[in-house]
Formats: structure tokens, sequence, C-alpha cells
């Protein structure tokens, strides 16, 4: 009787470890100090997650320089809008980059008509070109997050027609009188397997000017007046998790976590990041919300609404997509 | 002799199972016939029942059902009735409070109304059996010390359900019913009111609470070292001390100059206790009445220390930008 007992407490013991340890990362964690000790301005990193991060953040070869033909490209193809001031050579390598990194399995045929380049009539084409100008405006107007690394094609896309990391607005719920869930409470990757809301981006960054503002906590010891809820504060509690999800890192890599509220002794990574935000906000608006009636239906979300981006689009797992490495200048043509 | 020095009880006293002293007029008969559990008797006594139901009980359990029901019926209908799916996400299912604009009206039930209805259930439940806690002490002839301990727990849930959305003036304030979703809602509620750590109820009932672990470790790990004089006979040794009594008091004076007594030490486990909850409350209250961000409360009060830089100097861009933060 004694033994039995022992057996099934030993067996309960073992399905209990097996459960509270399964979703755990390999140690080891390694951990660094980032500002002054005894503050809790730690980084914790698992190698292993590091080094997958890497792998998935390689920069592929560079196609070989094109030597100047002195032709522009607008002078040899037809209905060249975006690109007609390029030397035609040039024009032909970035058609052919794109092509890898776009559509490597389709080839040209993707968004071209290989019987009449010029023909727009493949709505692949036209957000092609509306996307080479989304990347040139993102090199040109927001270098206090991209720096002179910039973006290419590449950057999101990684050999996908639709890059890898995108967002839809989430259908509302189904009506019923039960299951009422406000938008949260499943496990939902995106906001890092937690229960918070799974749709924080259509509040926050859809717009420049957002339906939300994603700074919830008071900036005054006292209260005001009207002030921000537990409810909006899990939505940027869960566009928050998304952002660490998408660089890799917890959030003392950006935030003094003492205090949200306080900008003083934090990383200057923030603003770099804060830059980041404004970016996506202002893309979304300017070329991804309108692309929607552009697109043919099976490519839209639940609500009917386009793709859009967020922080993974880009960084997919890397706090420096690509590891930092810039393939923008191998392709000035896109700054 | 008996041996303490094993994690589990080494034993076991088998005699005619003993049915309690008579209740008073008026209550139920004790209900289940009493059994012997081996495993039970290695935590505490082996004698499992009778147990005494009562109308409190009985209606409390009744209430408890109810609000369970409405609970894990919502959570069952959020994964499409999928049985696997309510297995798998359990811990991340919950029933939600309403949505801000609905303030302190009664919603519709496919918004918050479920919520609502099963806060209800689940408040009159622990009331009902709060009473039952105070009765069947009464009636026992028992003082009620247990029955406010509980009281001091069912403040605090009073606090974050009921009394604290009633004064910020809407139900979603209030926490939802689920595993994940409370702890998120209880980070959410620390980002919001910027950083409860420097919120000082938040702080005592820290203290009480690690005090109560500390206060209990040490309490019953004097008994067990002291059992072999038969210090385990805590009550006796309240008026006459006896070798145990001394040699426990002595060895605590030694090691740090005060001890409590055979009486006193379970008044400070008891305070301790009760007080965590308490302050836990109070904290919980003022954050949105009263203090909007204790970070700053405690700038303001000179408690935040302040630490040398160690990164440059960051402002806000949104300040110089005037753009939505």
């Amino acid at each position: 009787m004694i033994a039995r007992a022992n057996r099934i407490a030993g067996l309960v013991a073992l399905i209990l470890g097996v459960v509270a340890l399964g979703g755990c990362e390999k140690p080891p964690q390694v951990t660094g100090q980032q500002g002054f000790r005894g503050t809790g301005m730690v980084d914790v990193r698992t190698p292993m997650a590091v080094e997958q991060a890497l792998a998935r953040n390689q920069v592929p070869a560079a196609l070989p320089a094109a030597p100047p033909s002195g032709t522009k490209a607008g002078l040899v193809f037809q209905n060249v809008k975006v690109l007609g001031d390029t030397d035609v050579t040039e024009f032909t390598r970035l058609m052919n980059a794109m092509t890898t990194w776009v559509a490597p399995k389709e080839g040209c045929a993707y968004c071209h008509d290989v019987a009449n380049l010029a023909d727009d009539s493949k709505y692949t084409k036209v957000v092609a070109r509306r996307m080479i100008e989304m990347t040139r405006h993102i090199n040109a107007s927001a270098k206090t997050h991209v720096a002179e690394t910039g973006v290419t094609c590449y950057t999101c896309h990684r050999g996908n027609a639709v890059p890898q990391y995108i967002w839809h607005k989430a259908a509302p719920g189904e009506g019923g009188m039960t299951g009422f869930t406000d938008g949260q409470n499943v496990a939902a990757p995106v906001v890092g397997l937690t229960s918070l809301p799974y749709d924080p981006f259509a509040d926050l960054i859809a717009a420049k000017a957002p339906a939300q503002a994603i700074r919830v906590a008071a900036n005054t010891a006292l209260p005001t007046g009207p002030s921000r809820s537990i409810k909006d504060t899990e939505e940027t509690y869960g566009l928050m998790m998304h952002l660490s999800q998408a660089l890799g890192q917890n959030c003392t890599f950006c935030h003094n976590t003492r205090s949200f509220y306080d900008w003083e002794g934090n990383p200057p990574r923030r603003a770099t990041a804060w830059h980041g935000i404004q970016m996506v906000r202002d893309l979304n608006e300017q070329f991804l919300t309108p692309l929607a009636s552009t697109l043919p239906a099976e490519r839209l979300g639940p609500t009917g609404d386009g793709p859009k981006l967020n922080c993974a689009t880009c960084h997919q797992g890397a706090s420096k997509p690509l590891g930092g490495v810039s393939m923008l200048q191998d392709y000035s043509v896109l700054k | 002799m008996a041996e303490y020095q094993n994690i589990f009880t080494r034993v076991q006293v088998r005699a005619p199972a003993h049915m309690g002293v008579e209740a008073p007029a008026g209550s139920w008969p004790r209900d289940g016939k009493p059994w012997f559990s081996y495993l039970l008797g290695k935590i505490g006594d082996a004698q499992l029942g009778p147990f005494y139901l009562g109308g409190l009980g009985l209606a409390s359990l009744i209430c408890g059902f109810v609000a369970i029901e409405i609970i894990g019926l919502n959570m069952a209908a959020a994964v499409h009735w999928n049985p696997v799916e309510f297995v798998r996400q359990l811990p991340w299912l919950a029933l939600e409070p309403p949505p801000a604009k609905y303030g302190l009206t009664i919603p519709p039930l496919a918004e918050g109304g479920w919520w609502l209805m099963a806060g209800f259930f689940l408040t009159v439940s622990i009331l009902l059996w709060w009473a039952r806690m105070y009765t069947r002490a009464r009636e026992l002839g028992m003082g009620t010390h247990i029955a406010w301990a509980f009281a001091s727990a069912i403040w605090l849930y009073l606090v974050l359900g009921f009394i604290r959305p009633l004064l910020m003036g809407s139900w979603s304030e209030a926490v939802p019913f689920g595993i994940f979703p409370h702890l998120d809602w209880t980070a959410a509620f620390s980002l919001r009111y910027g950083n409860l750590f420097y919120n000082p109820f938040h702080m005592l009932s820290i203290a009480f609470l690690y005090g109560s672990t500390l206060i209990f470790a040490m309490h019953g790990a004097t008994i067990l070292a002291v059992s072999r004089y038969g210090g385990e006979r805590e009550i006796e040794q309240v008026v006459d001390r006896g070798t145990a009594s001394e040699r426990a008091a002595l060895f605590w004076r030694w090691t740090m100059g005060f001890n409590a007594t055979m009486e006193s030490i379970h008044r400070w486990g008891w305070w301790f206790a009760v007080l965590c909850p308490l302050t836990g409350g109070i904290g919980i209250l003022l954050s949105g009445t009263v203090v909007d961000n204790w970070y700053l409360w405690a700038v303001k009060h000179g408690v935040a220390p302040s630490y040398p830089a160690v990164f440059p100097p960051v402002t806000d861009p949104a300040a110089a930008q005037g753009v939505t933060p």
C-alpha cells in the first residue's frame, strides 16, 4: 500500500514537472547588465534563440554590379512610372534582384505579362510599383529609424510574395450571446502567446493619428481628469509584447522599467523604437491601407482590409533586421 | 515516543470514527459516514467526514456552482465548444468584464453581462460561505478569528471586483475571471498606475505576505524542533511552559534577543496574514481614485531614489513633434 502510494506520488510529480517545464526555452540563459547596478536593467538572452534568429536573418549575395549604359530605363521601356530616370542596366539588375527577393519560383510572370512588360493588368505589378515608392520613401524620410542602413524589398519579403509577418484587422466576435472575449484571452502568437488583446495594431499603429494613443501611464502623480482604462493598458501591453517578440529582446532593451512614463535614464534605443512606431503608422496610412482596393479578395483580411505592417514585418526576431547589414548600399537606386 | 524528524506525519492514531460534539437545536444533521485514508493521515487527520452542509453551505455551493458554470460555459463558447481546445487553452481563457463604454450600467449578455452575473453569484457564494464559517465557529463555542481572517481576503476581492470599479465608474476596471487574463490584468494595473512597487500599501502588503511565510516557517520549525520534549502541546504550555517552551524561547533569545510566547506567536501569525490583503486592498483602492502614478507620487514625496546616469541623455521625441504618443 505504501509502495503503491509512493509510485502514484512519483508519477504525479513527474507529470507536473513535465507540464511545468514544457514551455521553457532551453537553458542556459545569459544575462548582461545594461543600466546602473542593482536596478534590474538587465538583458536576458537564450543563446540558442539568438543563433536561430541570426540564421533567419542572413543577407543574400548581391547581384554583380551593372556597368552603366548611359540610357535611361524610361526611354527603353514603356510605362516606367517610378524608376524612369534609372540607367537601364541598373533598372534591369533591380528587376532581377526583385524577382529573387519576392517571387523566386514564379519569376517575372508573377508581376508582368511577359508578352507585354508594360501592361499593368496584373495587380501584383501595381502593388510592386507602389512598394518601390514605399521603399524609397522609407530610405529618404525615415532615417531616424532606419539610419543609413536603409531597407530593400528583401528586408520584409525574404523570398516570399507576401512577407511572412503582416497583420489584418481581427474579425469581430461572432455575435453569439456567450463567449465574449473582448478581443483577448486566447493564446495569441502575435502578442507572445499571452492572453493580451490579439489585435493591438488596428487601434494603435494603423494610422498617423491612431484611434488610441499608446501611452497609458498618467503623467501626474494625482488624477487630473478622465483616465485611460485598464483595457487600454492591456492593448498597449499587447503591442509591447509584439515589439519584444519582433526584436527578440526584453523590455529593458528600450525601457528603464521602473517608470514607463519617464524618459530619463532610458536607453537611447527607446527613441529609435519611437521613430519606428511613427514610421509604421505613416507607412500603413500612406501606402498599405489604400492598396486594399487594388488587391484581390484572397489577399484581404476577414474585415476586407489589406495586409499591413508591424515591427515583425522587417525585424523578424532580430533587434536589427538582417543583423544590421545594409543591402541598400548595393542597390542605391532604392535610396 | 513519537518521532517527528520527517517531512510527513509519522503517527496515525486509529480509533472508532469521531462524529463530533452534538450540534445545537436547529442544526442540520451531519452528512456522510466517516472513513479513514492512509494518505490523508500523512498530512493531517486520517478521518474524513462527517461533513456539515447546513442551509448557508447549501446556498453557497449552489451560488458558487452557478458562477463557475457561467464562467466555464462562456470559456467553452469562446473556443466554439471544442473540448480539446478548451483543455489546451484553459489557462488563457476568461470571462471578460464589459467594455468601458457601458460604465456602471447593465451591459448586454454578449458584452460582459455574463461577467456581471457570474460576479454577483460568486460574491453571494463567498459571503454565504463567510456566514457559514462564522455560525459554525459560534455553534462550536469557538472564537470567530477564522471568519475575520477570511473577511480580510474578501475585502481585497471586493475592492478588486466591486468597490474600486464603483468608485471609477466602470465595470471594465474589474478583474476578468481567468487564469492568465487576471495576471495580465494585474501587470496592466501596475503599468497604468506608474509601477505599483512605489505604492506604500503595496509595500506593506508584500512585507506582511513575506512576513507571514517567515513567521510560519519560524513557528513550524521551532515546534518541530522541540517536539521531542512535547513541544506540540502548545496550548498547555501557554500557562505551564515546561522544558520544550523554555528551550524554544531560549533559542530565540540567544539568536535574536527576543522571543514570542506560545500564545503570542499565533497572534503574530494571524495579524500578519490578515494585514496582507487588508493593506493590499487599500493600495488597490487608492490607485486611480486618489493617486494616478505611484512612481511620480514617490518622487514627489522623496521615496524613489535617483540613480547616476548610465545612458546618454534621451528626451521624449513626442514632446518635440506634437504627435500622438
